[in-house]
């Protein structure tokens, strides 16, 4: 049994510490808009924020989030600058077939809350760890320039 | 996929097993497609009920609330009915006879029925369609995403299918105003008259449905185009970027359960011992199921709440394999034996002279290998099953991703035991494919079904997901198939070639598969020679051999063309290297008077690059490629370095030949995703190896997919052109890797004959 502040609600989850946090939210809470991709941290299409910060929630164990705030995608537009990337995700088109984007923008999201003026090197960097088979990548990055300077 | 479009007739070819695929949907009942109620019920209901439901669905069947009205000339795939929905807000939704999984044809079709409709396009919504009858290819006559053929095959359906419903609502305005449908107009969703007056479509919706399906109506001059041609954000670009959207892994049904499957190490080999008793004890875990799997194998289910515990529960079973028959294959081993067999003559698909190869000035002998390559879509496989009733009344509900859900269909049926007709694919978005989501054996949709099956008999009734991990789907095969060519070309000074004597050993992909009849011809599979000798007129001799190797091999993004465009496009660009002349005159050259559109798409790419015009920084080189597939020509032209044996590439620009670009934007995201996959296919690790029987890569750690970091700048320029449109969900992978080699080539003096790279 765990308590976790998910999107700024308090939930109960009835799952062994050691399981992923991924796992809770999907099977669990039904929150499936962060995505299973690859159940070892080297993808991202699980990413989601905890205390703000872009975390693999496929290797999250419940245990290392309890007590702490996660945001999951559902929530992400909840803030002035996951809801900048996420209209510039729109107006950029980047999805494919989008299975992958939910990550994308959360690791997108978590770039500009603490460097609102990313460098090519600096966005290449944050989203190193998120795998699109589509191969999304140019729109990406412009997307996510397109965000900074709404922010700027 | 590859198929071959200009097989008209193939419908008259179609084996057996498609046949009684498309009998079964043609005998099925009618299935759930608007608002939970079934098609024929709902279109009876809008017109009986009116307002009731809000939405008037703009039918023909429905005008005499009876499909049996419709014009006998048309199939059920002409009729608007099944395809466009008119609601009385003037919502227009559009159903797509294809999977989405990120090739933009949930934008792109709907743009083609909304050009001929002439629908405000701020008011169009798209569906996916089902396994109804209506949703066939129109040109193979089963339901089919793949071969990059959805805009190419659907075209002209989905005009005709606009312009038929845009008839039948001028008919409905003409009646209500009175007068001839001639006098009127169209535009953006209402039908004006010639004193300015407008009635929206949401207004005539139900009226036009009691008008008769035109079987013929006229279509536009696409120079009239509005829709069509306009750069358009996706439909679902919002959803996609929000977590809304929903995948087939994201099904989620009352007392559903997940299971997680213990595959063989060695594809087809048996269990000799199974120790459940841990896996039991886990929490949630329901049951563990030994049970057949594909290619004769066993495999053990284990059946719980949820997949952490599956997945928990299948970590701790204790398992002994029987792999003692098993072939077991063995990466150094095949290049061995596929080296020796390319010394060979195969089977022969395109005879030559080649004895003028002895007394050619000049010689060109290469060995190239291709390895066998894992599709990796980011959702990983799954299907849900909920099997319900018993003896007649027994059904079955599959929930997954795919592109081709009458064949999955027929599979689960046979291995349920049911009747086809008592089955029901529901298609959902699936989250990549690239071909892994079209398999002719249906193995995870038969697998699912089997831990379904069992899982009942086991007392468990609800649904049951079977859902893959990472590292089952980069080991469970159904890989593009591992090639070697050989290559023997002789040719003088001026770069004529005199003889070429080309051999390609691989899988087939095709054989003892229903696609057989069609693709194999003379023993030799079509999807392993296609794209060879083009477009050039060189006297080649190509052979054949297809080895038998109990790897499950099946088509990847672009098919034959992943290894013949890159064995084809380097070896020309040697010759003009090896007698110093330009690699786009030396190619232009070649091509002559033909292949017009390769020429433009080249020569596009080549001014747009400044090939030739710009001096590249020190320590860079040009390449280029072009290649044609599935319709479509791409040629890119890229700037690449090499620094300590390790190679760059750092712009690309393509000069895509499409005929009418329906949607650029989707052409700009389809080329730049193909070109990037193409370039994965380049970077070290990009291959699934075995070691006696085992595959050594198990994840994305240690099988290689390209990266934020690999992407290079790519701009996407299109020739323009008004003839009906053709593929894009491949052609723009096949010319990346040779291009990326020939620069490499310049720089280095050596060709890369193997992917992934390795420029020891």
């Amino acid at each position: 049994m765990a308590t976790l502040n998910i999107n700024g609600k308090d939930m109960v989850v009835d799952a062994d510490p050691a399981t992923p946090l991924l796992w809770a939210l999907r099977d669990t809470l039904g929150l499936s808009g962060t995505k299973f991709g690859c159940g070892a941290g080297l993808c991202g299409a699980c990413t989601v924020h905890v205390d703000g910060v872009a975390v693999r929630s496929c290797t999250a164990p419940l245990s290392s989030v309890a007590g702490k705030k996660i945001t999951t995608i559902e929530a992400v537009a909840a803030d002035q600058v996951g809801q900048a990337v996420q209209d510039a995700w729109v107006a950029h088109d980047v999805a494919q077939c989008g299975y992958c984007q939910s990550g994308q923008i959360m690791s997108a999201t978590a770039l500009l809350k603490t460097n609102r003026k990313p460098s090519d090197a600096d966005i290449d960097a944050a989203m190193a760890g998120n795998i699109c088979r589509c191969g999304t990548y140019a729109r990406v990055r412009s997307a996510i320039k397109a965000a900074a300077s709404t922010l700027a | 996929m590859n198929f071959d479009p200009t097989l008209a007739a193939l419908a008259n070819q179609m084996p057996k097993g498609l046949l009684s695929i498309m009998e079964r949907e043609q005998s099925a009942p009618k299935t759930v497609a608007h608002g939970g109620l079934p098609r024929r019920s709902f279109l009876k209901i809008g017109v009986a009920s009116g307002f009731a439901l809000g939405a008037f669905p703009l039918t023909a069947g429905a005008q005499a609330g009876a499909a049996a009205a419709a014009p006998v000339a048309l199939k059920p795939f002409e009729q608007p009915s099944a395809f466009v929905r008119i609601d009385t807000d003037g919502t227009v939704t559009v159903t797509v006879n294809r999977l989405k999984f990120g090739q933009g044809v949930f934008t792109a079709l709907p743009m083609i029925l909304a050009e001929e409709l002439d629908a405000d396009w701020s008011q169009v919504r798209a569906i996916h369609g089902d396994a109804d009858p209506a949703y066939v290819d129109p040109m193979f006559g089963m339901h089919l995403t793949g071969g990059s053929g959805s805009v190419k095959r659907s075209y002209m359906q989905y005009r005709e299918l606009g312009a038929r419903a845009r008839a039948m609502l001028l008919a409905a305005a003409a009646q209500q105003w009175g007068g001839e449908p001639d006098s009127l107009r169209t535009e953006a969703g209402k039908v004006l008259r010639s004193d300015g007056k407008s009635i929206s479509y949401g207004e005539l919706a139900e009226a036009a449905m009691k008008m008769p399906v035109p079987t013929k109506v006229a279509l536009k001059d696409p120079k009239n185009f509005t829709l069509i041609g306009k750069a358009t954000t996706r439909l679902d670009a919002k959803a996609k970027s929000s977590g809304v959207q929903a995948f087939g892994i994201d099904v989620r049904l009352p007392g559903m359960l997940t299971a997680v499957v213990a595959h063989p190490p060695v594809f087809g080999a048996r269990l000799k011992s199974v120790n459940d008793v841990a896996a039991k004890r886990v929490k949630g875990v329901k049951a563990v199921l030994r049970m057949p799997v594909d290619r004769g194998g066993e495999g053990v289910a284990v059946v719980a709440e949820g997949y952490w515990a599956a997945k928990q529960g299948r970590d701790a079973l204790k398992l002994e394999w029987d792999t003692a028959a098993a072939d077991k294959p063995d990466s150094a081993a095949l290049l061995a034996r596929y080296s020796e067999m390319a010394k060979t003559t195969g089977l022969v698909r395109f005879k030559a002279d080649v004895s003028k190869l002895a007394k050619a000035p000049k010689r060109i002998s290469a060995e190239y290998l291709f390895p066998y390559l894992a599709h990796a879509p980011m959702e990983p496989l799954n299907c849900t099953v909920q099997l319900t009733g018993q003896g007649a009344d027994a059904r079955a509900n599959l929930w997954l991703g795919t592109q081709m859900p009458g064949f999955d269909g027929m599979a689960a049926a046979k291995v349920l035991g049911l009747p086809p007709q008592s089955v029901k694919v529901n298609v959902q978005m699936a989250g990549g494919g690239f071909g892994r989501r079209a398999v002719p054996t249906a193995d995870y949709v038969v697998e699912a079904c089997t831990v379904a099956r069992q899982a009942r008999a086991a007392g468990l009734d609800g649904p049951v997901r079977t859902l893959w991990s990472r590292e089952d789907d980069i080991k469970g095969g159904y890989y593009r198939p591992m090639h070697v060519h050989r290559a023997e070309i002789g040719f003088d000074a001026s770069g004529k070639v005199l003889a070429w004597d080309h051999v390609i050993v691989g899988q087939s992909i095709t054989a003892g598969t229903p696609f057989e009849a069609f693709m194999i011809k003379d023993g030799i599979d079509s999807t392993a020679v296609e794209g060879m000798r083009e477009p050039y007129d060189v006297p080649m001799r190509l052979s054949v051999h297809h080895p038998k190797v109990n790897v499950p091999v099946l088509w990847w993004r672009s098919v034959g063309s992943t290894h013949t465009a890159f064995v084809m496009e380097t070896l020309i660009d040697e010759i003009a290297r090896a007698t110093k002349q330009d690699p786009v005159a030396y190619r232009l050259q070649l091509m002559g008077d033909q292949h017009p559109r390769h020429k433009a798409a080249l020569q596009l790419a080549v001014d747009q690059s400044g090939y030739g015009k710009r001096t590249l920084p020190k320590g860079q080189a040009w390449g280029v490629a072009v290649h044609e597939s599935f319709d479509t020509v791409v040629a890119y032209v890229v700037e690449a370095s090499v620094s300590k044996g390790s190679p760059t590439l750092h712009a690309v620009t393509a000069g895509v030949h499409c005929n009418l670009a329906v949607n650029p934007k989707t052409i700009e995201a389809q080329v730049q995703g193909a070109a990037l996959m193409g370039l994965g296919t380049c970077l070290p690790g990009a291959a699934i190896t075995f070691k006696d029987g085992l595959v050594e890569q198990g994840n994305f750690g240690d099988y290689t997919v390209a990266r934020i970091g690999d992407m290079p700048s790519i701009a996407v320029h299109i020739v323009p052109s008004a003839d009906p449109p053709t593929g894009m969900g491949e052609p723009g992978l096949p010319p990346l890797a040779p291009a990326f080699a020939n620069a490499i080539a310049r720089l280095t003096g050596k060709t890369p004959r193997a992917l992934p790279f390795k420029l020891a």
